[in-house]
């Protein structure tokens, strides 16, 4: 606390304290605030969700919970985790907050609707909730019909219409991102001379405009065959189930890319602040979002390679996605070389930039085993698909969230937090990581089918090695809550740029003033402009 | 900093900024109604192709003298939305008011002349559902169909009932004089919608309507 | 810094090409053009106006034609990804059966 007289400097959290100010503001960090909050619920959610699965799973039998109760348990953790956590995270909280700060603009272009979009999410996403305990879902969170439309006996309509309504939080958060990288640069700020992270930002934005549309009509066509008994997807009418995964899949398979791309983006300025160079070929890590976003959209069929889909389309779907890991594997060179002579600080969010790193290279290369016809057909439905989209978005994507989180978090709150007790939390969540899915690769391999709540005995030893994966791994998520909460009460004061990391951000106080900068800055050079006492291996 | 006439808002550095983020953004949001409307469209093209015959009796069965009304009744209060952009743009509020008035008629006329068709189907029996009737041995794939046109007709018409409200909003601020031609801004975004709205009913119309009127 | 007025007479003239045309694929459509059991010869025909019709609204009544590039590229995007959408779903459903399944393994 400051001594004495002078009153304390006003920034955007001091400016105001009255809960209408909270939940009336357009002030895209205060709605940053607002969305962290609530991803947090639903992530703590899935992740209790996650744990009674684990738990089941512990032995071969059902003991725990029966099989439609399991399917609903891991149903909502599926809708729980991807549509109110994994979709929204960084580019609701992170985004939200550094984007206008990161081009130097006052807000972003539209800040009612974002507000507007935090509203939708919450309500959205809570009403869901409120559909999935009082009735529960046992579709996945893939809702195939017919069962989804015509068999099932749960709170389909609802879920459905839940996700359709919380889907339109991230239509407006991607035209908001869109507009404002495109009309709102600071004087200077070119393209190329934006950071990673916007990049990144601008290719989420425009898969969230172009898929999410997608799988809203096609749930509401879902929504509609249920509750008016109009067939759509109905075999007996002559409808096409098959029809249905198409048309979900051609959002749902880029909306992975909205999980990642972010989380790519945050690597890009963890990786250049703590090896303090610049990014080892900037216009092909910038290139390589767009490319990913563009190509991620002529894959879907990956995940239809048994669904009766023909041959030709098969082979044509399976050569795009070897295509599309490409550009993922450029960036993951690209921050090695980055890193290659660097001068390397294992702060806390560079520990989980390395994290990324290597488990995001697992997962990446495990894609490929899917994305081969011949071999998916052996592990398609089984735990090795688990375990590699885990990799990618609990390795990948959450590990970026993390990091970003830590890096940010003097920024966003003004305080530091124990950057000891913040790599023995990495640590942690890295050891626990691995034990839980790690086996799963091999159980998948050896056939143990996924959405199962039993399984032959001779699969146990692997799956209480996961369960004890996931305990440590619940650990490691647990501890950054404590003392990131410890920070905001006795957190060393931050400063304006505790990293020494470039960019627009750290020009301004920590905690930021309402309008982020006195005088909109004018920008002249390019974006990392580390001094790197290295010579050399310039970007 | 832009000295900030009360229009501009406080994110803007000026009008012309304001101006073209709002355009680009309104395009934004029409490119997610593309891909909304696309995701029917496509269903539409894959049944089509495995039950044509089901479909042509299907649309045989639409009234096509009313849906060409439509048509162009629709087409009318797109040239109607066109110049009262234009006379916002001029600054002039009597042609404001005037097309707006006119391309909220066009519109309702467009809805009633809907929900007739609506009201036509419902005594046929041909609304999915259990009681669904149709002579001919084409009946069950033709439900197809009719689930098709009540869901693509009826998305298209809730988009037309938001767009007359838009319009209705936008007629009590021309006439409070807001929109001159230094910012008439809402005006020109207001009618890109309402023209979107038009091109997609431009598609819907002969992909319901003119599958196979011959023979 | 928005584009300049567009004459009334243009627009009055777009909207009597938009009626001729609505007029054409109504009469096109009670002739049977060829194309086989799905009337390919008819749809194209359809199409095409109704292509033709929709460039006139977007690019006079939504006055794309006095746009920005940035304003081009997104409307080409948005027509180029619903082609996405359309020629991929209808790629696997017309070609079922092109490429026969594997033979199984006999040992």
């Amino acid at each position: 606390m400051t001594d004495a007289a002078p009153e304390p400097r006003k920034h955007y959290l001091n400016c105001e304290y009255s809960v209408r100010s909270w939940l009336l503001t357009t002030d895209h960090k205060r709605i940053a605030l607002l969305y962290l909050v609530s991803i947090s619920a639903f992530f703590m959610l899935g992740g209790i969700l996650a744990g009674l699965l684990r738990l089941e799973l512990l032995t071969p039998q059902a003991d725990l919970v029966q099989a439609e109760t399991y399917n609903k348990l891991f149903t909502m953790h599926g809708i729980t985790m991807i549509f109110f956590f994994l979709i929204p995270s960084i580019p609701a909280v992170l985004g939200n907050f550094l984007v206008p700060m990161m081009i130097g603009a006052r807000d972003l272009a539209f800040p009612k609707i974002n507000l507007l979009s935090w509203y939708v999410y919450t309500l959205g996403a809570g009403f869901t909730v409120v559909a999935m305990v009082t009735g529960g879902v046992d579709t996945g969170w893939t809702f195939y019909t017919p069962y989804s439309s015509t068999y099932a006996n749960t709170n389909v309509i609802l879920t459905a219409l839940g996700v359709f309504i919380t889907g339109f939080s991230s239509i407006l958060t991607g035209l908001n991102f869109v507009v404002t990288i495109h009309k709102m640069r600071a004087p200077g700020l070119t393209w190329f001379r934006l950071p990673l992270f916007i990049w990144a930002h601008y290719a989420t934005s425009l898969i969230m405009i172009l898929g999410t549309p997608v799988i809203a009509i096609t749930i509401l066509l879902v929504a509609l065959e249920r509750g008016l008994g109009i067939g759509i997807f109905d075999p007996n009418l002559g409808g096409d189930p098959v029809l249905f995964q198409h048309l979900f899949w051609f959002y749902s398979h880029p909306a992975v890319y909205i999980m990642i791309l972010p989380s790519m983006g945050v690597m890009s300025e963890l990786v250049a602040c703590f090896s303090r160079k610049r990014i080892f070929g900037y216009n092909f890590v910038a290139g390589s979002s767009m490319a990913i976003a563009i190509l991620g959209f002529l894959v879907w069929g990956h995940h239809m390679f048994v669904s009766s889909q023909s041959m030709y389309a098969g082979i044509i779907f399976s050569l795009l996605s070897f295509l599309v890991a490409v550009p993922s594997a450029v960036k993951v060179f690209n921050w090695t070389a980055t890193m290659y002579k660097g001068s390397i600080a294992l702060r806390t969010p560079m520990l989980y930039a390395f994290g990324f790193v290597g488990l995001f290279t697992i997962g990446g290369l495990t894609g490929l085993f899917l994305a081969t016809l011949a071999t998916d057909v052996h592990v398609h439905g089984t735990y090795f698909v688990v375990a590699h989209f885990h990799y990618i978005m609990v390795g990948g994507a959450i590990m970026g969230y993390m990091g970003g989180l830590h890096f940010w978090w003097p920024k966003m709150t003004g305080r530091l937090y124990s950057d000891a007790w913040g790599r023995v939390a990495a640590v942690i969540l890295f050891v626990g990581f691995n034990l839980t899915f790690l086996p799963q690769f091999v159980l998948g391999f050896l056939g143990m089918p996924r959405r199962y709540h039993v399984y032959p005995p001779e699969f146990q030893m692997l799956n209480v090695l996961s369960t004890a994966g996931a305990t440590i791994l619940g650990l490691g998520y647990l501890i950054p809550v404590l003392y990131l909460l410890w920070s905001l009460f006795k957190g060393q004061p931050a400063g304006d740029n505790p990293w020494g990391a470039t960019g627009l951000e750290w020009q301004t106080p920590s905690p930021p003033p309402t309008f982020n900068f006195d005088k909109t800055p004018v920008v002249t050079e390019e974006a990392y402009a580390y001094d790197s006492s290295s010579e050399g291996h310039r970007g | 900093m832009a000295e900030h006439s009360s229009h501009v808002a406080h994110q803007f550095d000026d009008s012309t900024q304001q101006y073209e983020a709002s355009t680009l953004g309104m395009w934004a949001f029409l490119l997610t109604e593309i891909m909304f409307f696309g995701g029917l469209f496509a269903g539409f093209f894959v049944y089509i192709l495995g039950h044509a015959q089901a479909f042509a009796e299907g649309s045989r069965h639409l009234d096509i003298a009313l849906g060409t009304v439509n048509t162009v009744v629709l087409l009318g209060s797109s040239l109607t939305m066109a110049l009262a952009v234009r006379s916002a743009q001029q600054g002039h509020r009597n042609g404001q008011l005037l097309f707006l008035g006119l391309t909220v008629i066009l519109g309702s006329v467009f809805l009633g002349i809907k929900g007739l068709e609506y009201a036509h189907k419902f005594a046929q029996h041909l609304v999915p559902g259990p009681g669904f009737r149709m002579e001919g041995p084409h009946a069950q794939s033709a439900q197809l169909f009719f689930s098709f046109y009540f869901a693509m007709t009826g998305v298209h018409a809730l988009h037309m009932v938001v767009g007359i409200g838009l319009l209705a909003w936008l007629f009590v601020n021309a006439w409070r004089g807001k929109y001159t031609e230094a910012y008439f801004t809402p005006v020109e975004v207001s009618g890109l919608y309402w023209h979107f709205v038009d091109v997609v009913w431009i598609f819907l119309f002969p992909t319901l309507y003119l599958v196979a009127r011959h023979g | 810094m928005t584009h300049p007025t567009v004459p009334l007479r243009l627009y009055l003239g777009i909207f009597a090409a938009l009626i001729l045309l609505t007029g054409l694929t109504v009469a096109v459509a009670f002739f049977d053009l060829g194309g086989g059991r799905l009337h390919l010869v008819n749809a194209a025909v359809a199409i095409t106006i109704a292509l033709a019709k929709a460039l006139l609204v977007i690019l006079y009544f939504m006055h794309v034609r006095y746009s920005s590039r940035l304003i081009w590229i997104f409307v080409g995007a948005g027509g180029f990804w619903l082609l996405i959408l359309f020629v991929f779903t209808l790629a696997d459903f017309l070609s079922r059966g092109w490429v026969p399944l594997p033979l199984p393994w006999n040992p």
